[in-house]
């Protein structure tokens, strides 16, 4: 099956420290060269901390950045940002602060009719009707549209972002760190609609979050990001059970959860290296409790650990040390 | 277009800005009107009638040094000198918001061109420059708008482009490029409305110092030509007779001084009335306390043994003639060396709860209305506000969400520590510092000696919480409110944090009143925790006991609804509706609109908190609990 979005060796790299008229004196690379990709109706969890290059990936996702070296293909096809009306069928972006993502002298049906305008030039007619349908589509009431942005709270402001990221019938949405602005009470019910909706138009989701609960409930298959490159991917489920990388296992046994003990031994301080000087080997050495020499010295690369399962790490946990 | 009534009230409200506007009302008016007016030819000599005294026959004001009627020269003048600098205003803002709003959208080196151009300009002085301008051009009423509208460029280019900058980053403007419109498109309709608010101020706060450097250089001749009048003119050719026929100066210097100071004092009033932060009331400057206005005597203290003791608080945001409860009749008791929960979802009034234990609620709006907070008994609602200030930081200290929003960004993180205890205890500087870094190896600040002289933005999320905390260590306070002091971190950060939290409670035997919305972390570090929702406490209890067992359905829901690490993909309970706002507060149980297991009593009128043993419970229906 022709995956619905496949990415090779897609970076990018920032000049830093660039003048008027100086050439850029050194380079940050935000994200290392990564491959990966999902399969129609599959739900790709991203985890990863600040600094990791999740919200990067996503710009270059959506054609907000252009990436510094790599492919993406779209159900087989190169994806071309320069026609949007195109582009914009295939793939959207929820945005993480819904109430910033929304112009704040604009009612919300102005800033809904834009792309329907620009992008389709539908008729007054055809574009209410489409408003409608998606309003319908995330249980907003129609009323709720020639209001301003600050008269929303934060779920209902996501409701709305995640209405224009339907507009346009893509096929696929990129959600970066939807529910994290939110309140855990609502936080629940956007999931749950995000659920609906997939099921409802067969969409496929990349799931960007900083939380491993929320993308573990959410994904099919999860990628662990650190320092700009992914350590870790395999299915959720795997993932959590048995992580493979330290990283992985140390997000996991982080994550603060009712009835668990808080982690007792302080490891090394949870600082990430300088972008400027990155290390030479492993960037997670510093801190992992499994270091040897070789991970100072050389980069791992990312190597199936499992059936399922891949890492980039020297020494992995296997399925045997499970046992 | 937007409720003008509301909005020329909120101008009139400064009584200033209402003269001034009255003022320049009536100047405008006349302007207007001067072509209709019986006034006598404005540039017709009469030589034997020179230097005629005001309120001669026939001349109102007098006549100048040609015999020319001075009231007619000074409205034909005035209405001339406003008209160039009300255009000047508007050239200016036009060209710069154009600059601004081109150099602040697109960033990199097209900012940097347009700026260093910008900065050109404005190496020169100012006045230099509009002379150079207008040499350049010749003299003329035009040339002078010209010179003073290019010399007034730079002010709103950089005002303009600072904001675009800040607007450009914005998600709104990333939302438009992939709604598919292009730039110019999205400086117009996105950008462009947004800045427009400030270019309205600008203008109305400019014009006056337009109208003044047009009649400057007028005054100069280089402006308007004999025999035009305007105002500068009007008092250039006066010099010369200023001491034979000081009113032919006199008037047209009168005028100006009218015309700037009202139009000044109307800007400034259009600036407060424009400005969001005043209509919230916000720019008031707040009370070094928060006022309280109990309505009785504070209670009785019940628990004196109790590190703290907060007693039926209650504080509200009074604006205007809305009321909003934020905290109802919140008592809690934090025991000695204890760590206590108070957990909520945003705008529950946990903050405010926090806050008011000291009074830090900033007032005007905030008002405590209720209640008493006991440190060790005695109350601190009824100190002199010199005790309180004394014991804050001392023997209660804060630990807030964000440290970076909390330390001065100029001075090195060690100074401030250094500050934090000499403010409170006389001690010599090297013991202080001492001291201070003794608290930085507490809190596993790695190179503690170069970590007390590095700047607040110099360290990491993680550090800068830790300098947070030794901050709220440096008095050994008694007790410490942490508000939400792990929310902004990452999670293996997170984890570090709470371990150092809790080791230092057991190791200083501190109280801790912790805030956050995260029952997980609540899990991991309190003894007891006590649940809120819009403004009152609907049940407490053993933190074992409560995420077992929750009896309140508010309660149950929020821990059912937070997906646990380890349960794999699932469908997550979710609570319907949104938390009421607490200004409209439904009658009875605030949570009932949105509860499984309300029933018609639940919202008939207010249920107590019940105490049974160690829990407390506010709710007619809870949850069955085996």
């Amino acid at each position: 099956m022709t995956p619905a979005l496949q990415i090779d060796g897609l970076s990018k790299a920032f000049p830093a420290g660039r003048g008027l008229f100086r050439a850029a004196r050194a380079q940050v690379q935000a994200l290392h060269p990564i491959s990966l990709s999902v399969q129609p109706g599959e739900t790709l969890g991203i985890v990863g901390e600040s600094g990791c290059g999740k919200t990067t990936l996503a710009r270059m996702l959506v054609g907000l950045l252009k990436p510094s070296t790599g492919t993406i293909l779209i159900e087989g096809k190169p994806f071309d940002t320069r026609d949007r009306r195109i582009s914009s069928q295939q793939i959207q972006y929820v945005f993480q602060d819904p109430i910033s993502s929304l112009n704040p002298r604009k009612t919300i049906r102005q800033t809904m009719e834009t792309p329907l305008r620009v992008l389709f030039g539908m008729d007054q007619a055809a574009r209410r009707a489409r408003i409608d349908e998606v309003f319908e589509a995330v249980n907003l009431r129609p009323e709720f549209l020639d209001r301003y942005p600050h008269e929303f709270s934060g779920g209902q402001a996501q409701r709305i972002g995640i209405a224009r990221a339907l507009l346009a019938r893509p096929k696929i949405i990129v959600l970066d760190e939807p529910v994290s602005a939110l309140d855990v009470s609502v936080q629940a019910q956007v999931l749950n609609l995000l659920a609906d909706l997939k099921a409802e138009y067969g969409l496929t989701y990349l799931f960007i979050s900083h939380d491993l609960a929320v993308v573990e409930a959410v994904s099919d298959r999860v990628a662990v990001l650190y320092f700009g490159a992914v350590v870790e991917l395999g299915p959720a489920e795997a993932i959590f059970a048995r992580p493979t990388h330290p990283y992985t296992r140390l997000l996991a046994q982080s994550a603060p959860a009712p009835g668990r003990p808080l982690l007792r031994r302080d490891p090394a301080p949870a600082e990430l290296p300088d972008p400027l000087h990155p290390p030479l080997g492993c960037a997670f050495a510093a801190r992992c409790p499994k270091v040897t020499q070789i991970c100072r010295q050389s980069a791992p690369a990312l190597r199936a650990t499992g059936e399922t399962q891949l890492a980039a790490c020297h020494h992995p946990d296997g399925l045997g040390d499970q046992a | 277009m937007r409720r003008a009534g509301p909005f020329l009230a909120l101008v009139f409200r400064n009584r200033l800005a209402g003269f001034g506007a009255v003022v320049l009302a009536v100047i405008v008016i006349l302007c207007l009107i001067t072509p209709l007016l019986p006034l006598l030819p404005p540039n017709v000599t009469d030589t034997p009638n020179k230097f005629l005294r005001p309120l001669s026959e026939g001349h109102l004001l007098g006549t100048d040094h040609l015999g020319r009627d001075i009231l007619s020269r000074l409205l034909w003048g005035t209405r001339l000198s406003l008209a160039v600098g009300f255009a000047a205003a508007l050239v200016a803002a036009g060209f710069g918001t154009l600059i601004g709003v081109t150099a602040g959208y697109f960033g990199g080196r097209t900012d940097n061109v347009l700026m260093r151009l910008i900065d050109m300009i404005m190496a020169f002085p100012y006045i230099l420059l509009a002379l150079a301008i207008v040499a350049a051009l010749g003299p003329g009423m035009l040339n002078a708008l010209i010179a003073v509208a290019a010399v007034n460029v730079p002010f709103f280019a950089r005002n303009i482009r600072g904001l675009s900058a800040g607007l450009a980053a914005r998600e709104f403007i990333d939302a438009a490029r992939l709604s598919g419109q292009g730039h110019t498109r999205i400086i117009l309709t996105e950008l462009l409305p947004n800045v427009l608010p400030v270019i309205t101020v600008a203008v109305s706060t400019t014009i006056g110092w337009m109208v003044l450097e047009t009649a400057g250089l007028s005054f100069l001749g280089l402006g308007s030509q004999p025999p035009q009048a305007d105002l500068g003119s009007m008092l250039g050719e006066a010099r010369a007779a200023f001491l034979t026929a000081p009113h032919v100066m006199v008037v047209p210097g009168l005028t100006i001084f009218l015309i700037v100071m009202s139009i000044n004092l109307l800007g400034d009033g259009l600036r407060d009335a424009l400005d969001p932060r005043l209509r919230s009331g916000a720019l008031a400057r707040p009370a070094p306390v928060t006022l309280i206005r109990r309505d009785g005597p504070a209670p009785v203290a019940e628990h004196p043994e109790a590190a703290l003791e907060i007693q039926a608080l209650s504080t509200r945001f009074e604006v205007g003639a809305r009321v909003y409860k934020a905290v109802s009749d919140v008592s809690l008791t934090l025991g000695r060396g204890e760590c206590l929960g108070l957990i909520g979802e945003s705008g529950s009034g946990k903050s405010v709860t926090a806050l008011s234990v000291t009074g830090l609620v900033a007032s005007p709006p905030g008002v405590i209305t209720k209640g008493a907070v006991r440190l060790s008994g005695t109350d601190l609602l009824s100190l002199p506000y010199r005790d309180l200030r004394d014991l804050r930081g001392r023997r209660i200290a804060y630990i807030f969400q964000d440290p970076l929003s909390t330390l001065h960004p100029l001075y090195r993180v060690g100074e401030q520590m250094v500050e934090a205890i000499r403010v409170h205890r006389k001690m010599p500087l090297a013991e202080a510092r001492a001291q201070c870094i003794a608290l930085l190896r507490t809190v596993r600040i790695p190179n503690p000696e170069s970590r007390f002289d590095a700047y607040p933005h110099e360290m990491s999320g993680g550090m800068r919480q830790r300098i947070g905390i030794a901050m709220a260590l440096v008095n050994d306070p008694e007790v410490i409110i942490a508000d939400e002091p792990t929310t902004a971190l990452d999670v293996t950060v997170q984890a570090q944090v709470l371990a150092l939290l809790d080791e230092l409670r057991r190791d200083r035997g501190l109280s801790i009143l912790f805030i956050t919305h995260d029952f997980g972390v609540v899990g991991q570090i309190c003894d007891r925790v006590a649940v809120m929702y819009a403004g009152r406490i609907v049940e407490e209890g053993p933190t074992a006991q409560v995420l077992a067992a929750p009896a309140h359905p508010y309660t149950s829901r929020l821990i059912a609804s937070l997906p646990a690490p380890g349960a794999g993909k699932r469908r997550l309970v979710s609570i319907p509706g949104l938390p009421p706002a607490v200004d409209r507060l439904p009658p009875g149980c605030a949570f009932a609109p949105r509860c499984h297991r309300a029933q018609q009593d639940c919202s008939a009128g207010d249920i107590a908190l019940t105490h049974q043993g160690k829990r407390a419970l506010r709710c007619l229906h809870p949850e069955a609990t085996a």
